[in-house]
Parts: C-alpha cells; sequence; structure tokens
C-alpha cells in the first residue's frame, strides 16, 4: 500500500514552473530516494507534502485520504534549511517542538529524554543552542523531527554538516524506524547513501519527473553490458579475433596482465566473450560493471537536457 | 487553536524572562516617577539651605531691600576697592557678592565663585524689584493699599453639560490625559511592533522558520507572535503604571504630607461632594483642578484607549510582520518602514495642533483614518471634543482596516518566509499575493 501519493502536481512561480505534473508512489514501509540536480523542484513537492504550499493544481493522498491539515501531526520534516532559536534552551526548544506537534507536555518529556539518552546528549538538556556545535544541533535537530513518531518522515539532505562517525549514526536510526514501520523520503545528493538505503526513487529534472522504480530495477535498466576482465595472456591476438560485435573500452596492462573494460553490442552473452577469451590466455577475473547510481543520476539528467 | 496558544507562551515567556525586559520594567517607573517627584523634591532641598549674600552698595539707598529670611542672609561690606572687595568675599566663603554702583536699575552685578544661582537671582531681583516699586509708588503719590485693593484675578470655571447636568471639568487635564494617551499608544505601537519584525526576522535568520512551519500554519505564527508581543506590552504598560503609581504615592505620602489639606486623606475627599471641596480648598484653580480630575469619565477614557491601542498596535503590527518577512536583515528594511513610520510621525506631530483645535478638519480626518485613529481619537476623547458617531466611525473603519491588513499581512508572511537571498521589491510584493 503507498503511504503517500501524488497525482499531477503542478506548480508555477511568476515566470519559472517548479513542477510540472508529478506524480510519486511511496510504499508504507519503505524509504524513498527522491532525487534531483539543484532548482529541480524536489523541495517544493516536500513543501506540498508538508502543506507548507499548495499546488497550483494535483491532489496529495496520505494513507488514501486527501491531504488534510490534521495529516501534519503524521508527518516528521528535516528541512535542508535548518536552525533553531539560538537563545533557547535545548530541552526547553525540543519541548515546544514536540508539544506544537501535538504531544502532551509528560509524553514529550518521556520521549525526548529517552532519545537524548540514546544520542547520549542528555547533559545538554539546560544548555542554550547557541553553546552547541553544529553537529550537536543538526542531532537536536534530529530528535525533534521524528520524536513524535510520525508515520512519514521526511529528510531533506539529512546528512550535511555531519562527520562520517554521526552519518553513521543517523543512518542506522532511520533504518531502525523503517523496521518499526515508518515510511522514508528522503532527499539528497549524495549517491552512495541512495544505494545504500533506498528501495526505491524518484528523479526529478527541470520540473519533471524523469525516472523512477526499484533501485535494483533502475540499475538493471541501466546496465550497459560492460565488463570488467581481468587478463593473463596474449592480449594483441585476443584482440585480432575481436568482431565488430566487441568493442573494448579500457585496457589497461601490467606485465603480462590486462584489466578490460569490454562491451557487447549486439545482444552478445558474457559468455559468447568468455568462449573467445579462455583461447588466448587465463581468465583471473570476470565481472558485469553496474552503474552505481551515480552514474545513472548524471546519464539520465544528460539525456534529458 | 492550541498551537497559537503554544506559539503565544513562547513569545512571551522568552521575553518577559529576558534581562532587558526586567531592566526597562524598573527603569521605566523610577524614571517616570522621578519626573512628578524631581520638582517637589527640589523645591523642598532648596528650602533648607540658607545662602549667605555680601552686598556692596555704593550708593547706600538700597539697605531696607535686603532683609535676612530663613533662607537668606544678608552681609553689607563697605570696601570701596574692587580688587580688595572681591578678594575679601572669596576668604569669605559667601555664596554671592552683590555690587550696587548706583541708582540706575541696571547697575547690579552678581558675583558668585560657582556658576550662577538662577533661583537666588531671581529672590534677589525680586526683592530689589518690589523695593524700587514702592519707592516709586511714594515718589508718584500713590497709596499702595488703594493700588492692591483694585487688582483683579480672574479665574473661568470650565464646565460641561452633560445629560445629568453641568460638570467641573478641566481643560488642562483633558490634554494633559490625552496628550499622554496619545503618546503612549505611539510609543508601544512602534516599540512593540518592531519587535514583532525583529522576531520575524529572526526565525527567518535562524532557519527556524522551515520546521516551525512544517508543524503549524504561517498564519497561526503571526497570529500567535503578535498577540504574544501585545500582551508582553501590555503587561510593561501595567507594570509600569502599578510601579509609577506605587513609588509616586509612597513618596508623597512619606514626604509630602502638606500637599495634601490637614487632616484629610484622599479617600476622604473623594467622597466628598463639589460643594464639600470647595469649601475645602477655597474657590480658587487647585480646586477644579481636583473636580476635574474626579469628574473626569475615566472609565470611558480608559475603554476607549484600550481599543485604540489594540486596534493601532494589531494593525501595525500586521504589517511589521509582514515586512520582517519580506527582507532578510534589519538593514534591508529601510524602504518598507517609512511608508509606515510616517503615518505614525505625522499623528503625534499633529496631536500638537489638534489640541488647539479639536473640531477641526484635520481632527476629524486624523481621528477617523485608521492609520492615525490611534493616536488621535482617544486624544479627542480625552478633550470631551467629539462626536459619538465619529467615535463609532473611527472604531469600526480601525477594525475594517485592522482585518484587512492581517490578511494582507499573512499573504505576504506566507511567501516571504521561504524566500531569501532576494532583495523584494513592492511589485514583488504584489505577485506574492496572488500565490496560492
Amino acid at each position: 500500500m503507498e503511504i503517500i501519493e501524488t497525482h499531477n502536481i503542478v506548480k508555477q512561480f511568476d515566470n519559472h514552473r517548479a513542477l510540472s505534473k508529478v506524480n510519486i508512489k511511496v510504499d508504507e514501509g519503505s524509504i524513498f530516494g527522491l532525487l534531483g540536480p539543484n532548482g529541480a523542484g524536489k523541495t517544493t513537492l516536500i513543501r506540498i507534502i508538508n502543506q507548507i504550499t499548495a499546488p497550483d493544481e494535483g491532489e496529495v493522498f496520505l494513507f488514501g485520504e486527501k491531504l488534510k491539515p490534521e495529516h501534519i501531526k503524521n508527518i516528521g520534516y528535516l528541512p535542508e534549511e535548518r536552525g533553531l532559536y539560538k537563545k533557547m534552551k535545548v530541552g526547553e526548544q525540543a519541548m515546544y517542538f514536540a508539544q506544537l506537534k501535538g504531544m502532551s507536555k509528560t509524553d514529550a518529556k518521556t520521549k525526548l529524554k529517552t532519545w537524548f539518552q540514546k544520542f547520549d546528549i542528555l547533559s545538554w538538556w539546560d544548555k542554550k543552542v547557541e553553546e552547541l556545535s553544529k553537529g550537536m544541533q543538526q542531532k537536536v535537530q534530529f530528535i525533534i523531527t521524528v520524536v513524535h513518531e510520525p508515520k512519514l518522515l521526511i529528510f531533506d539532505e539529512p546528512f550535511s554538516g555531519f562527520d562520517p562517525i554521526n552519518t553513521d549514526i543517523l543512518k542506522n536510526e532511520i533504518l531502525t524506524l523503517k523496521e518499526k514501520g515508518a515510511s522514508v523520503i528522503f532527499s539528497t545528493h549524495n549517491m552512495a547513501s541512495v544505494e545504500e538505503i533506498c528501495d526505491n526513487i524518484a528523479l526529478i529534472n527541470k520540473s519533471k519527473k524523469i525516472l523512477d522504480g526499484k533501485v535494483s530495477d533502475i540499475k538493471n535498466e541501466y546496465k550497459s553490458s560492460i565488463f570488467e576482465i581481468v587478463f593473463k595472456g596474449n592480449f594483441n591476438k585476443f584482440d585480432a579475433s575481436l568482431t565488430a560485435d566487441y568493442e573494448i573500452l579500457e585496457n589497461i596492462k601490467k606485465n603480462r596482465t590486462s584489466v578490460l573494460k569490454v562491451k557487447l553490442l549486439n545482444q552478445l552473452k558474457p559468455n559468447d566473450l568468455l568462449k573467445r577469451m579462455v583461447e588466448f590466455g587465463e581468465i583471473v577475473s570476470f565481472n558485469e560493471l553496474i552503474p552505481s547510481m551515480h552514474d545513472i543520476f548524471i546519464k539520465a539528467v544528460n539525456e534529458n537536457n | 487553536m492550541n498551537n497559537i496558544s503554544l506559539i503565544l507562551k513562547r513569545e512571551y515567556f522568552t521575553r518577559v524572562k529576558k534581562k532587558s525586559f526586567i531592566i526597562m520594567t524598573i527603569i521605566g517607573p523610577v524614571l517616570m516617577a522621578a519626573l512628578f517627584i524631581a520638582p517637589v523634591w527640589l523645591a523642598m532641598a532648596d528650602n533648607d539651605e540658607v545662602k549667605t549674600v555680601t552686598v556692596y552698595d555704593n550708593t547706600g539707598k538700597y539697605a531696607p531691600a535686603f532683609r535676612d529670611t530663613e533662607t537668606l542672609k544678608f552681609v553689607f561690606t563697605q570696601e570701596k576697592d574692587v580688587a580688595k572687595r572681591k578678594e575679601e568675599f572669596s576668604n569669605s566663603g559667601n555664596d554671592a557678592l552683590l555690587t550696587i554702583l548706583d541708582t540706575l536699575s541696571n547697575n547690579f552685578v552678581l558675583y558668585s565663585e560657582k556658576a550662577p544661582d538662577f533661583s537666588l537671582k531671581e529672590q534677589i531681583s525680586s526683592n530689589l524689584e518690589k523695593y524700587l516699586e514702592e519707592e516709586n509708588y511714594k515718589k508718584l503719590g500713590i497709596d499702595k493699599a488703594r493700588l492692591d485693593s483694585a487688582k483683579v484675578t480672574v479665574n473661568i470655571e470650565t464646565k460641561t453639560l452633560t445629560a445629568e447636568g453641568e460638570k467641573i471639568s478641566s481643560a488642562e487635564l483633558g490634554i494633559a490625559v490625552g496628550y499622554i494617551a496619545a503618546f503612549i499608544i505611539y510609543m508601544f505601537i512602534f516599540m512593540y511592533g518592531v519587535q514583532v519584525m525583529r522576531g520575524v526576522i529572526e526565525e527567518k535568520v535562524n532557519r527556524v522558520i522551515e520546521i516551525l512551519i512544517s508543524s503549524v500554519k504561517p498564519f497561526q505564527l503571526m497570529a500567535g507572535k503578535i498577540i504574544g508581543i501585545a500582551l508582553v506590552a501590555l503587561t510593561q504598560f501595567i507594570l509600569w503604571a502599578v510601579l509609577t503609581g506605587i513609588i509616586v504615592g509612597f513618596v508623597y505620602l512619606t514626604f509630602g504630607s502638606q500637599m495634601i489639606p490637614q487632616g484629610q486623606d484622599i479617600g476622604q475627599i473623594q467622597n466628598m461632594s463639589s460643594q464639600q471641596i470647595h469649601d475645602l480648598v477655597g474657590n480658587g484653580q487647585f480646586s477644579d483642578i481636583i473636580l476635574g480630575v474626579l469628574n473626569f469619565d475615566w472609565i470611558s477614557m480608559f475603554a476607549v484607549f484600550l481599543i485604540f491601542f489594540a486596534g493601532g498596535y494589531l494593525l501595525y503590527a500586521s504589517l511589521f510582520a509582514a515586512i520582517g518577512a519580506a527582507v532578510d536583515n534589519e538593514t534591508d528594511n529601510q524602504q518598507f518602514m517609512l511608508p509606515i513610520t510616517i503615518p505614525l510621525i505625522l499623528a503625534i506631530v499633529a496631536a500638537q495642533g489638534i489640541i488647539k483645535n479639536p473640531d477641526g478638519a484635520l481632527a476629524f480626518w486624523f481621528s477617523v483614518i485608521p492609520f492615525t485613529s490611534p493616536i488621535i481619537m482617544p486624544l479627542r476623547v480625552a478633550l470631551g471634543r467629539y462626536e459619538i458617531w465619529e467615535l463609532l466611525l473611527s472604531v469600526g473603519l480601525l477594525f475594517l482596516t485592522f482585518l484587512a491588513t492581517v490578511w494582507l499581512a499573512g499573504k505576504i508572511y506566507k511567501v516571504g518566509i521561504l524566500m531569501y537571498g532576494k532583495k523584494v521589491s513592492y511589485k514583488e510584493l504584489w505577485k506574492w499575493l496572488k500565490y496560492k
């Protein structure tokens, strides 16, 4: 079942179209990556889901219901542009935001204390925000986003400003939240993290969705039949024997060992390549090159442009 | 609704707990009380000190003009040499040296080592004037007693005709109350309107705004902020009024018992009829002022003050909130601040003219136009120079305009708080109004 679904969302600013007919579906209990270059319209879409702005056309459904103001309490949003009141105390501030999300005072306090303990920051409760480093503030903000246990979590660039250790802590927390049943929309430019944690993605470019689906499916789709082979033997003879169905993209020679990248054309199978190669030498390794999300991102966006 | 109250509480308590608020709240009444007390205190302090003046009278005619009083003593010197006389004066430690070289009335010089003492100069010159006048009367053959009996003081009583009959009212009191009310409204709109703007800018600069508006509607945020700060203003106002009252009351009761007629306290005076007060304090201006204070319609005045205070504040605060949302930092706000501050300043400047002519066209328009009415209408009410329909029109227009500006500001606020790094023009603001 989809936790959130958008139908033909259109948003126009002045002389700039932010979103044109965007449809996305986020499965319940999954992590959904919302990708796209800067200015593609991701933040606008997220703001529409958060009911910060309204779309000009189209509809958003949460749990199959048309989006309404009460739904805000079911969403936890960590915006990219984030900050806290500098002069306010950490605990007081966390309490304020938790209560704005509809939590009772006592409930907010116990849950916040648990989270603070988990992140080992309970000692900051009575400190002013301005005394905290940026990374520390990010932790507090993460807690504020998740403390009311929303069904849908939206993270816009959650890892920016975190060191690798804290990035890992955060990543694990997001995965734990998913296990507990939360659905996550995850907007980022960090493609490595997309591969690690996203189940599905949608790629938005210039206000349009240009690609979506399961990460594994997309990767398969973008496979281009390129194989990386480490080969010991007579490269020149092998090379001479090849027909136009093979294209050698790269050849790095070290002594008698060659590292090759070969592209198969005209629906040739890897076995055809293997058969040919064994005649000329020994195969040390043979791998299909699966494109990274990074490559797919760049390829898809460039094709679209 | 629950969200608005949460926001309101945060806005209120963070401000009330601030050091600057506490300091202002204490210093304000002290300064105001000082304003009331200082003249009395100074007069009393003056009385204790005895001053001695050395007099050198070359003509020998003026001795009768210098009679010692409780606070002023005169010592005469015969030293003719100027330098020696001055030296003698320096050594004597007296407060001043008066030299009279001949009989012409402009030949008096008062020397002192410190800066010249104004009240001393006044006292001496009045002594001399009196003396010289009397000499003149004698010379001209005028009988002083007859002259005095011919003198007249006219004291006009001001009364207002009301449904309940005529009432003694004090025009001076109306002016004072009206001007103070107008000025307080002006000051609070400015002080706290700017606080609203700062608060909005702070949230924008801190980037806390994105987190906030994913939980609450921008309009709730704006409303909570404006009302929260209004309560801060009201708290400060009440604290100022109460503390000033306490300080002034305490000082007067402790040191100034002679201010009030012997054997009567204020409570008793209030319970007396006009006639009794007349009998008590005599038929002078003082009694008229007391009667004016007692007859003044404080309750209506206070109600009108509160209505226009609230209306004016809400009107301007919503505009200030819109400005805060439209700009990125406080230095960018000049172009938007100007059109808002001009009507306010114009109103407080016009107030002085309107006091002199409270029924004129200027007074009418300024008390009806909603951008100036919060300052001018209470002033006219205090002066007692208004028609009921004017008051109703003024309140009605203020209310409608307030709704319009809140709606307008809400629209600008909603778009503006999410806009960064853009210098906003009026054209831009106009476009924002059309966004969904």
